[in-house]
């Protein structure tokens, strides 16, 4: 007779339960374990209120499906609601999408009529947006230049991204979901580095000096 | 191995068919060869602005096709024998040729000639790339109008995504009297924007308007101020240093007396 190992370990903790899965075994064994433990013992935690769910996988990778298999065992069970998975790898694609995310792109040149910048993540542009050019990221937007043309920041919704020009005279702005236009008294004061930044919802327009006060949280 | 000169702007009606004109006939006046092609297929001018329209037997889509020999097809000015023109076909379309087409015919051009000016349609379409495929180098023409202007913006994109060299603008038709009111761009302005070399300003000139019609260049007469600013331009294409003409210049005899008064 053979022992088997538990494949799926359960255990609770005041945020709920977290299921460990074990990541040595072939996922097949796992979906088993995981589906007699669900729906045969342990009958006493998985009925009652609602209990919040937290999947660790270990050094497991999950597709798409794997995970929606999973999600379908679990919710079977109507009291358990998944929190989240949490997982100790990630694909390569996600990983080089992180590190852009996490780091600023630098971009030397000039931004014509009909041309568009994009990046996911901080831009740094050395050189002039001409009206019609257009410039865009998930971050915030930097231009060591004259920004007369289309700057959109945080297309992803960021709504924390700003935009920063040596000249901030641009044709739109945008940052997540709001559209600016300049009004004529941002086009007054034209003197130094300004940046534009979303409160509460409203486009505003401040001098760069006054950037750590708005944001913070940005200051190490 | 002569330089294939793209003369080119994006929007129409700034000047470019006159601009290849009178820099062609100003670079055949310093006694260089010169071809003048006219790319504007189903819409051509340069004839007409060079006078030549009645001396038509073949053109650009005839020499591509194999209808006929190329020197069959070059038109000898009646003015410079150094100045050659290519008319383009009237009775078809941009798509008549390639951009490989056009490559190889600007090559073999390039063999007989000093310089090969190429007058582009407006647009960004099959024209322009047709026009652009055999250049070394471009010269971009703008009005001081921001609309001109910003068209140039795109162009000058266009030509840096294309290589062909480091973009020249020319900016044609400016008014003095508009400019120091504050009425019109500004020179300074607009090279700001387009972050281009400067190679030449050219006046509005209303001799520019009469040669065109008569079918000569206007630098064959040597008193207008356009004329002396597209000799300047041709001066600068071979390599000579001219400083920028200063337009603010007044003539007349009411104009002098205001100076002297210190009023001027």
């Amino acid at each position: 007779m053979t022992t088997t190992r538990h494949k799926v370990t359960i255990k609770g903790t005041k945020d709920g339960l977290v299921f460990f899965m074990d990541d040595t075994c072939s996922f097949d064994e796992l979906i088993q374990d995981l589906r007699n433990k669900v729906e045969n013992s342990h009958q006493q935690i998985l009925t009652g209120p609602l209990i919040r769910v937290t999947v660790n996988l270990g050094y497991r990778y999950l597709t798409d499906e794997q995970e929606q298999q999973i999600r379908g065992i679990i919710r079977k069970r109507g009291n358990l609601v998944i929190k989240e998975f949490v997982s100790e790898v990630i694909s390569r694609e996600q990983a080089y999408l992180e590190q852009l995310a996490s780091q600023i792109r630098l971009e030397v040149g000039t931004v014509r009529s009909g041309q568009v910048l994009e990046h996911q993540g901080d831009l740094l542009l050395m050189g002039d947006v001409n009206p019609g050019g257009c410039i865009q990221s998930t971050g915030s937007i930097f231009v060591l230049g004259s920004l007369r043309g289309t700057a959109r920041a945080g297309m992803d919704g960021n709504e924390d991204a700003i935009v920063a020009a040596s000249q901030l005279l641009p044709t739109q702005l945008r940052i997540a979901d709001v559209i600016s236009r300049p009004t004529e008294e941002w086009l007054d004061q034209t003197t130094g580095m300004e940046f534009a930044y979303l409160k509460d919802g409203v486009m505003n327009i401040d001098k760069i000096n006054r950037l750590h006060r708005i944001r913070p949280e940005w200051k190490k | 191995m002569g330089e294939a000169i793209v003369i080119t702007s994006g929007k129409g009606g700034v000047g470019k068919t006159t601009t290849s004109a009178n820099i062609g006939a100003a670079l055949a006046l310093s006694g260089k060869k010169v071809c003048l092609v006219d790319t504007d297929i189903g819409l051509r001018n340069l004839d007409v602005v060079m006078g030549l329209e009645n001396r038509i037997i073949f053109d650009l889509v005839d020499v591509v096709e194999g209808a006929c020999r190329l020197e069959q097809a070059l038109i000898t000015d009646k003015r410079f024998e150094t100045l050659s023109l290519l008319p383009a076909a009237q009775t078809r379309d941009k798509s008549a040729i390639t951009p490989n087409q056009m490559k190889k015919l600007v090559t073999d051009l390039k063999t007989d000639f000093d310089y090969v000016i190429i007058d582009c349609p407006a647009g960004i379409e099959q024209g322009f790339k047709n026009a652009i495929a055999g250049a070394n180098r471009a010269i971009v023409v703008t009005t001081p109008d921001t609309s001109a202007v910003r068209d140039a913006d795109r162009i000058i994109g266009l030509l840096e995504k294309e290589k062909v060299g480091t973009p020249k603008l020319l900016i044609n038709r400016i008014r003095p009297q508009m400019v120091k009111n504050g009425e019109m761009l500004e020179v300074d302005e607009i090279v700001n924007v387009l972050a281009i070399d400067l190679i030449g300003i050219v006046p509005d000139d209303e001799s520019i308007i009469r040669s065109a019609n008569r079918g000569e260049p206007v630098v064959m007469k040597h008193d207008s101020p356009a004329s002396l600013a597209y000799r300047n331009v041709a001066r600068r294409i071979l390599g000579d240093s001219v400083p920028l003409m200063n337009l603010n210049q007044q003539t007349g005899i009411f104009s002098k007396v205001k100076k002297w008064f210190g009023m001027g």
